[in-house]
């Protein structure tokens, strides 16, 4: 017996939810469950507030299974779950902000993503008229003598999505960091709320558009486990080559940008070459530059024809031609190592704690991989190593993302000569009387992204929760910068990449 | 190091040539631009961006713009860290709530002369966020906007289309 199969026996089993078991739990169990986290026997993939009920996700890393509990609140409080594992503050305080259910015991009582300008409050809850004008956001003291503070953002200097940075320093090094999120909230969530599974899915495809394949993809695979719908298999190798486009695309750009902010701007212009063809491949084989609303629900909304496999073909030769040669760039560039090696380190233990995925997990020795586990097709059939390094610093960052490339690159090379002749999509079965569940954990270029929906009896959605990577990488950055100097703050910010708007929502 | 750099001299450019600017865009802007102002701004425009919530889609291809096929600096448009700077104002995104503030005073801080281009179909009226509790919905409703630019983003020629118009 492991420990997430011994919580779920301890609830309710929710027949209608797929792939993985859904439980309704007590508070008892509900607490046992925070204590697994706290102790490290399980890692939190989500956490996220529902109509009188909060629901959270839970990974055992140790046997592989995921599964989800539920508490129901009909007093629109539950026992907190950051108050002994602080990984889940901010999804706690998002719980009370949309939601208006109350985690008790919470260590931290100021709202997150409401900044006291929705013309609502409990936007999802209640959704009451606000009457009161907004507070000013108290930040965390830092204490001591000389100590200055720099606010910097929402508005960035940059092409940058907005936050708001305020930084603590001690002359030239940072003592604190502390993040305040939520400019880009639009409520996706809300607007998922009744939404019918195409337009749901466009929705899901613009929570981040960086990585709009993934939760195009990681959306398509909830509603179809909800749905018990069989995608062909031609459209799920389809969605592959889709999928790792995109991390290639992404990655050649994040590799260059990262450099840039190490005052070495040559890496940027190869890689933004390489970025380019990415993008161009993409939009000569799938129609769209970033491949925006080519998922969905049932199968993908394009077939790749010859020219387009042609295309991609070329772009793979073209990186294998020219990637091996910015690498040994990087590589010999005494200058661009001097800032990447030991800046904003990453410890392994944080990274475990809060379950980071993507690169930031894998450069801080947590080798975790949605594509390989819980696994989905077609990877299942393609052979996967995950790169992994512990140094945890702004280069193992990079050099992740390297590995990654070249893995991308013969991943879609394997595609293409195995893929599936056949139909791209299947029409979707009804739901049958009783709504449906379905949850999905995709591997964007950023790390796994979780789905998790309920359709009405309407086919409607009633309600779809969207958990970006970026919620478990967002408070590490605040560590990693710590006693780095505040100039390289830009430079380990770039090298985590976390999503503002796939975190605000 | 060399190798690459020697390279960059021996091969031949990837940078394209300029698109046509887009009739429909020409005629949106002949409205709020005159000769005077083009006089003093010679053909150079600094350019602000704000992300007034956009999914980062626009930004994107907002970077892209920088590349060696676009090289968009050739044609005197510069990306400025300072509103101060700026002549022209990018806005992408619906404009959510929590942003709208920090864009109506980013675009106080512009000096006279200033034109503001909404980038992307959320900037135009909220796109596909319009009407959530958290959007004001397209950024015409906050400042005045001189010339929009459609797409879900708009790809990287659709963006200097529309720049070319503005100092045609």
């Amino acid at each position: 017996m492991t420990t997430l199969s011994d919580l779920v026996t301890q609830g309710r089993p929710v027949e209608a939810h797929r792939p993985w078991p859904r439980a309704i739990v007590d508070a008892g169990v509900w607490s046992l469950a925070a204590e697994d986290l706290r102790d490290g026997r399980l890692c939190l993939l989500g956490l996220w507030g529902d109509r009188s009920a909060v629901h959270m996700a839970l990974l055992d890393e140790a046997a592989g299974g995921i599964a989800v509990l539920s508490l129901d609140c009909p007093a629109q409080r539950f026992p907190s779950v950051s108050a002994v594992h602080p990984p889940a503050s901010r999804l706690e305080r998002t719980i009370r902000d949309l939601w208006g259910i109350e985690p008790e015991g919470a260590p931290d009582a100021r709202s997150w993503l409401d900044h006291g300008r929705w013309p609502l409050i409990h936007p999802l809850g209640s959704a009451t008229p606000r009457s009161e004008e907004p507070r000013p956001y108290v930040f965390l003291p830092a204490e001591g003598e000389s100590l200055h503070q720099i606010p910097v953002g929402p508005v960035h200097a940059g092409i940058i999505e907005p936050g708001h940075f305020r930084v603590t320093a001690s002359g030239e090094t940072v003592v604190r960091l502390e993040e305040r999120l939520g400019y880009v909230h639009k409520g996706v969530e809300k607007l998922m709320e009744g939404a019918g599974l195409d337009h749901a899915a466009k929705l899901a495809g613009r929570t981040s558009g960086d990585s709009t394949v993934a939760y195009a993809l990681a959306f398509a695979r909830a509603a179809e486990s909800a749905l018990g719908a069989e995608v062909p298999p031609r459209a799920q190798w389809l969605r592959a080559v889709m999928a790792e486009l995109e991390r290639l695309a992404n990655h050649f750009g994040d590799i260059g940008a990262i450099c840039n902010d190490a005052a070495f701007p040559l890496m940027l212009a190869h890689c933004g070459v390489l970025r380019e063809r990415a993008l161009r491949t993409a939009d000569a084989a799938f129609g769209h530059r970033m491949m925006r609303d080519r998922v969905v629900p049932g199968g993908v909304a394009v077939d790749l024809a010859d020219a387009g496999i042609g295309a991609i073909r070329l772009l793979i030769a073209e990186a294998r031609r020219r990637f091996p040669g910015l690498v040994q760039l990087y590589d010999n560039t005494a200058s661009l190592q001097d800032r990447t090696v030991g800046a904003g380190t990453l410890q392994p233990a944080l990274a475990r704690q809060f379950g980071a995925g993507g690169y930031v997990g894998r450069a801080s020795g947590r080798p975790f991989d949605a594509r390989r586990s819980p696994g989905y097709a077609p990877y299942d059939r393609l052979r996967l190593d995950v790169p992994v390094r512990r140094e945890g610093d702004v280069d193992a960052r990079v050099r992740i993302r390297i590995s990654e490339v070249e893995q991308s690159l013969d991943l879609i090379e394997r595609l293409l000569e195995r893929l599936p002749v056949g139909p791209i999509s299947a029409r979707l079965p009804g739901v049958g009387g009783e709504p449906a569940e379905g949850a999905a954990l995709i591997e964007g270029f950023r790390g796994d992204i979780l789905v998790w929906l309920r359709v009405g009896a309407d086919g409607a959605i009633e309600r779809c929760h969207l958990r970006d990577p970026s919620w478990f990488q967002w408070p590490l950055l605040e560590s990693a910068i710590e006693g780095n100097i505040v100039a390289d703050f830009p430079l380990c910010n770039k090298s985590f990449n976390c999503s503002y708007s796939g975190h605000d929502l | 190091m060399r190798k690459h750099l020697f390279e960059g001299i021996i091969r031949a450019p990837l940078t394209e040539p300029a698109p046509s600017p887009d009739g429909a865009a020409l005629t949106e802007l002949a409205n709020s631009l005159d000769r005077t102002a083009r006089r003093r701004l010679g053909g150079s425009l600094s350019i602000r961006v704000v992300d007034a919530g956009s999914c980062n889609g626009c930004e994107l291809e907002l970077h892209a713009l920088g590349n060696a096929f676009y090289d968009l600096e050739r044609f005197g448009f510069h990306l400025v860290a300072s509103p101060r700077h700026a002549d022209v104002l990018f806005v992408t995104g619906p404009v959510t709530t929590n942003m709208r503030e920090a864009l109506e005073r980013t675009y106080s801080a512009i000096p006279n002369p200033k034109w503001v281009v909404a980038l992307g179909d959320c900037a135009l009226d909220g796109g596909l966020f319009a009407g959530s509790y958290a959007c004001v919905g397209g950024v015409a409703s906050v400042i005045p906007v001189d010339l929009h630019i459609r797409g879900c983003p708009p790809p990287p020629e659709k963006i200097i289309e529309g720049l070319l118009a503005l100092i045609a």
